[in-house]
């Protein structure tokens, strides 16, 4: 599904979320599909499944995923999602800040504010 | 649960614990780290029963675990060492294990033939290190146990084999509640599987977490501070290491990073970010300061 970056400094659980949520935010895993089971993953990474149930219960709270008893975890619909808004502030403040750095170094390129803004519209009229 | 109080053994007035006490919870994944002659195999020696500590406690399921089958009957082992008889096979010792483990699955095995591709049938003597492992895992991991105790078990096995063993481990964590405990040098490995650790060194053991509690509670800080502004942090933020390239300062802060990001963003840094550290990094400041020999482990 994905792989670990085991030189990467960000810990392992929050290298899961990242991965699943980027497969959520781009449409490779629909909503309503079924995430892996804890079992499968952990089998497939070798890692603790402590660690994987941590990723999906924090991706719950935030919205990208839903449980259903018995039967596993599925992906939400994208409005599920917006209503977690504020569910991970830490992550929000960190794609802000991510954004900030992105438009700065466009900007040193001389991209012009009106070109950023289009793109923006662009990916948001996808 | 596993639990280890207070043990005290000593082999011709050596103590090779001297005071060891570790507890493994139910379900966990615990990994045991130390320098050789830490005292870490003497401790798992203690739990499969083979030692009696000359003082403290050494319980399964509440109940010391020297000289009782009943407990014994829980735990599976594979020593450094694992013994087989002289010119005995694969399929000899299955039948030897088979005898002492009620819960032996004999299916397991069967299935397990498409996953070590041994020789089922051939001395177990003829075979290289990392096979008469291979073969150790093959045999301990049919016995089914609640209780799955490991001596620096992936010595020896190529590294497509370690995957498919802590890949089979994992599985019998998460579906039957397995619980491990495993010894060894290799701090990268354990990060992934392990959800405690305990590190010790001349017979004690200097300090017991859960894998979470170490990682979140100590951050590494880089800031940059505008020329000539550098500040001095204030003593109750508990620094535990300061370095600079330049203005670039990175920091070892003990508490979360969001809590020591804001904390330190009130000196009005250009730029600070926090960055996770790993298990390695977190041992050498939590250990290195007060304790140098831990140094030596990591190195």
């Amino acid at each position: 599904m994905f792989t670990l970056n085991y030189r990467d400094s960000q810990p392992i659980y929050g290298q899961i979320k990242d991965g699943l949520r980027r497969m959520i935010v781009s449409g490779a895993l629909e909503p309503g599909e079924k995430l892996p089971s804890v079992r499968a993953m952990a089998m497939e990474l070798a890692i603790n499944p402590n660690t994987i149930h941590r990723a999906y219960s924090e991706l719950e709270g935030e919205g990208f995923i839903y449980s259903v008893p018995g039967k596993g975890s599925f992906a939400s619909k994208r409005e599920a999602a917006s209503a977690a808004r504020g569910a991970d502030p830490e992550r929000e403040a960190k794609l802000i800040q991510q954004l900030r750095e992105l438009v700065a170094e466009l900007r040193y390129l001389h991209y012009t504010d009106d070109e950023i803004i289009a793109l923006m519209q662009e990916e948001a009229g996808q | 649960m596993i639990e280890v109080k207070n043990a005290v053994k000593t082999f011709d007035g050596f103590a090779a614990l001297d005071g060891a006490s570790i507890t493994v919870p139910d379900g966990g994944v615990y990994g045991l780290v130390g320098p050789n002659g830490a005292g870490k195999s003497t401790i798992i020696r203690h739990l499969t029963g083979i030692y009696r500590p000359d003082s403290g406690a050494v319980l399964v399921d509440g109940a010391p675990v020297y000289e009782n089958p009943e407990k014994k009957a829980l735990i599976a082992a594979i020593p450094d060492d694992w013994y087989y008889f002289q010119s005995a096979t694969i399929r000899d010792m299955m039948r030897f294990y088979k005898g002492f483990y009620p819960n032996f699955d004999m299916a397991r095995y069967e299935r397990f033939k498409e996953v070590f591709t041994l020789p089922e049938k051939s001395p177990i003597r003829r075979m290289s290190k990392g096979m008469q492992k291979q073969a150790a895992f093959w045999l301990t991991m049919c016995c089914r146990p609640k209780y799955l105790i490991l001596d620096e078990p992936v010595d020896g096995l190529d590294p497509v084999m370690r995957r498919q063993v802590w890949s089979l481990m994992m599985g019998d964590v998460t579906e039957h509640g397995t619980t491990v405990l495993v010894s060894s040098h290799n701090l990268r490995e354990l990060e992934d599987v392990c959800d405690h650790v305990g590190i010790m060194n001349k017979g004690k053991v200097l300090l017991e977490r859960s894998l979470t509690d170490l990682q979140e509670n100590i951050v590494k800080l880089q800031a940059v501070w505008k020329p000539g502004e550098t500040p001095v942090l204030p003593r109750e933020m508990e620094v535990l290491h300061t370095s600079n390239v330049g203005r670039v300062y990175t920091y070892i802060i003990r508490g979360t990073a969001q809590a020591v990001t804001e904390r330190v963003a009130q000196f009005h840094p250009l730029m600070v970010e926090a960055l996770p550290l790993s298990l390695e990094e977190i041992f050498i400041y939590e250990l290195g300061g007060e304790q140098y020999a831990v140094k030596e482990i990591l190195l």
